[in-house]
């Protein structure tokens, strides 16, 4: 375990030391001049040469990649050209919002794709597993952001029972910032649990196939106490891996809907940053976005292991 | 002879009988069907120009002049949906062409040469996932401005990865077989087999997965273009519309249903196609389910 916990390691120190770099070349390297993107092809050259100064332009780009990598470890990202105020301070406002989402829709994920992957595969075969899976596949072709505004179109225009859009923040009202996250929420979930659903009935399926589970059966054991003492637990192996690899969906999801409901998250801070031309905050949330996914990767390599050995030994 | 005949025939249905068995394969075939019958189409008809405006037209629900109604520019929307499909056929196209090629390479290369060029090959496949179709687009858009070939490039170097991973995985299979060892005892080098026998072998799993990343490309490239990264105007695209017709949800909630219709049955049209696909061409998980 311990060596292939060394290894996982150093590949994930070189894959984020990888991403660094490629965020710092396409962001810094590629467009030239920085400081001009910021300020627009009209600006004066007084002003992009004052401006590259400022940020640090004119040293060489090792030496400012060097300093970037330093700033993401100590956590000073700089301060943001549009918003004038320290990167990490915005970021951590923002994910106050994507965060609590992000949770709240991988739960809501969870418990919709175990209820109805369970019930298909204990179905198998009958009209509630041939309807669920049908509306699996429906699930798995409607795109997120219009789920979203479909859920808005009925339960905000419609039925005005949610707001449209925005967020009224944690500290003013907590129930309402609940329950303005409620719906971009549901509306991320159900496509996702529409995938995890599909792999929860095959994972149970092929579990339900097992001799011991025939044995339990045989023995007298209910089909529900089989599921709950017997299949459960270890069709849980595959569903938990492609939870973690759905992650990068997840947050690709999060920054869709957080523009649809109009929340003020890390997905509204990059396309605001894109507006604005402010290249350093793009840059932080890019990598900040990218490392997550990086870390959730390794984490669920390490507990696949963890839970079924046989990984280690097919470690390729 | 007969009931062993007929035995065989239960346990390995022919073509014909898998076919007959196959409702998705005809389901997801119809309505991608649809899909390039109404790119096609919008190449030399559409019911009305989907580029001029007309504003005394503007914001009208389906009529029998127009039958889903117009936008706020008083541009047809059965027209603006046709011209859409075009939009996200040539993005699917393309930028799963870049990924087959690109991917399937690495995957074949990996497979062929085994040791630390396979493991250098998958680990750049690890980390490119790192980086979700949607961050590469936002990258490229911060640099370049936002477009069309920006969504395209983003989503091709995201399928990348998954032609990689399943080119190799499948490629390692047939290198595992006896004809290829009795290639190699003839005398054929890694790049002959790879081509002569690995390839041919591997190609209809390829083509399940192309359909399938092309389902996903469509739901990218609505999402990019929603975002305002993807397709830009005048040039019609479903998740353009989409965006458009959040605005105005109140005034005309229909302009937000159709162009989603369209997304959705599109990519369950090809999602249908792979899985039927996957069933005909392997018959072993069609028995397993």
């Amino acid at each position: 375990m311990g060596s292939y916990l060394l290894k996982r390691l150093l590949t994930l120190i070189a894959t984020l030391a990888g991403a660094s770099a490629l965020v710092f070349v396409v962001l810094e390297i590629l467009p030239g001049d920085a400081a001009l993107i910021m300020m627009g092809p009209d600006a004066a050259p007084e002003a992009v040469r004052a401006l590259a100064a400022k940020l640090g332009l004119d040293q060489p780009a090792l030496q400012r990649y060097a300093q970037w990598v330093g700033g993401l470890l100590s956590g000073e990202l700089g301060d943001s050209y549009a918003y004038s105020s320290p990167v990490a301070e915005l970021i951590a406002e923002r994910l106050t919002v994507t965060v609590p989402l992000a949770l709240m829709s991988m739960l809501l994920t969870s418990v919709l794709a175990l209820v109805v992957g369970v019930y298909a595969a204990s179905h198998h075969n009958r009209i509630g597993d041939v309807g669920l899976m049908g509306l699996t596949q429906l699930g798995i072709a409607i795109p997120n952001f219009w789920f979203a505004i479909v859920l808005i179109l009925l339960f905000a225009v419609h039925l005005q029972w949610f707001a449209a859009g925005g967020f009224p923040g944690w500290s003013e009202d907590p129930a309402q910032a609940f329950k303005a996250l409620l719906l971009p929420a549901i509306s991320l979930a159900v496509v996702q649990s529409a995938i995890l659903a599909r792999i929860t009935r095959s994972a149970v399926l092929d579990v339900l196939r097992e001799d011991y589970v025939r044995t339990a059966r045989s023995k007298g054991l209910s089909l529900r106490a089989t599921l709950w003492g017997h299949v459960l637990r270890n069709a849980m192996i595959p569903v938990v891996t492609i939870m973690g690899l759905q992650f990068a969906n997840l947050l690709a999801g999060t920054i869709v809907v957080e523009n649809v409901f109009y929340l003020p998250g890390l997905g509204r801070l990059i396309f605001q940053s894109i507006a604005n031309r402010d290249v350093i905050v793009v840059r932080n949330c890019v990598m900040l976005l990218a490392a997550m996914v990086i870390v959730v990767n390794f984490v669920v390599d390490v507990l696949y292991a963890v839970i079924d050995p046989r990984v280690k030994a097919n470690d390729l | 002879m007969t009931t062993a005949a007929a035995t065989r025939t239960d346990a390995h249905p022919g073509l014909i009988t898998r076919l007959r068995q196959q409702h998705n394969l005809l389901a997801g075939a119809l309505l991608t069907l649809l899909l390039v019958g109404a790119a096609t189409l919008s190449l030399v008809w559409t019911p009305w120009s989907a580029f001029e405006i007309d504003m005394a037209a503007k914001l009208q629900g389906p009529s029998s002049q127009h039958w889903l109604g117009t936008d706020p520019f008083g541009r047809d929307v059965a027209s603006l949906l046709l011209m859409g499909a075009r939009s996200s056929i040539l993005v699917g196209v393309i930028a799963v062409s870049i990924g087959l090629v690109l991917g399937t390479a690495a995957g074949l290369l990996a497979a062929a040469r085994r040791g630390w060029v396979e493991e250098l090959i998958m680990r750049l496949a690890d980390f490119t996932f790192a980086f979700p179709a949607i961050l590469s687009a936002i990258m490229m858009t911060a640099v370049f401005g936002a477009g069309i070939v920006n969504a395209i490039v983003a989503i091709g170097i995201f399928n990348i990865p998954t032609f990689a991973r399943i080119s190799r995985a499948s490629a390692r299979q047939i290198w595992a077989r006896e004809y290829v060892l009795a290639a190699r005892a003839c005398g054929k080098g890694p790049w002959r087999i790879t081509i002569d026998h690995v390839l041919p072998n591997i190609a209809s799993v390829l083509v399940v997965q192309a359909t399938i990343q092309f389902a996903m490309a469509i739901l990218a490239e609505a999402a990019l273009s929603y975002l305002g990264l993807g397709t830009q105007p005048p040039q019609p695209s479903w998740g353009r519309m989409l965006a458009e017709a959040q605005t105005l949800l109140y005034q005309a909630p229909l302009l937000a249903v159709f162009p989603g219709i369209a997304i959705a049955l599109a990519v369950l049209g090809l999602n249908l196609l792979g899985d039927g696909l996957r069933d005909l061409l392997d018959p072993k998980l069609t028995r397993k389910r």
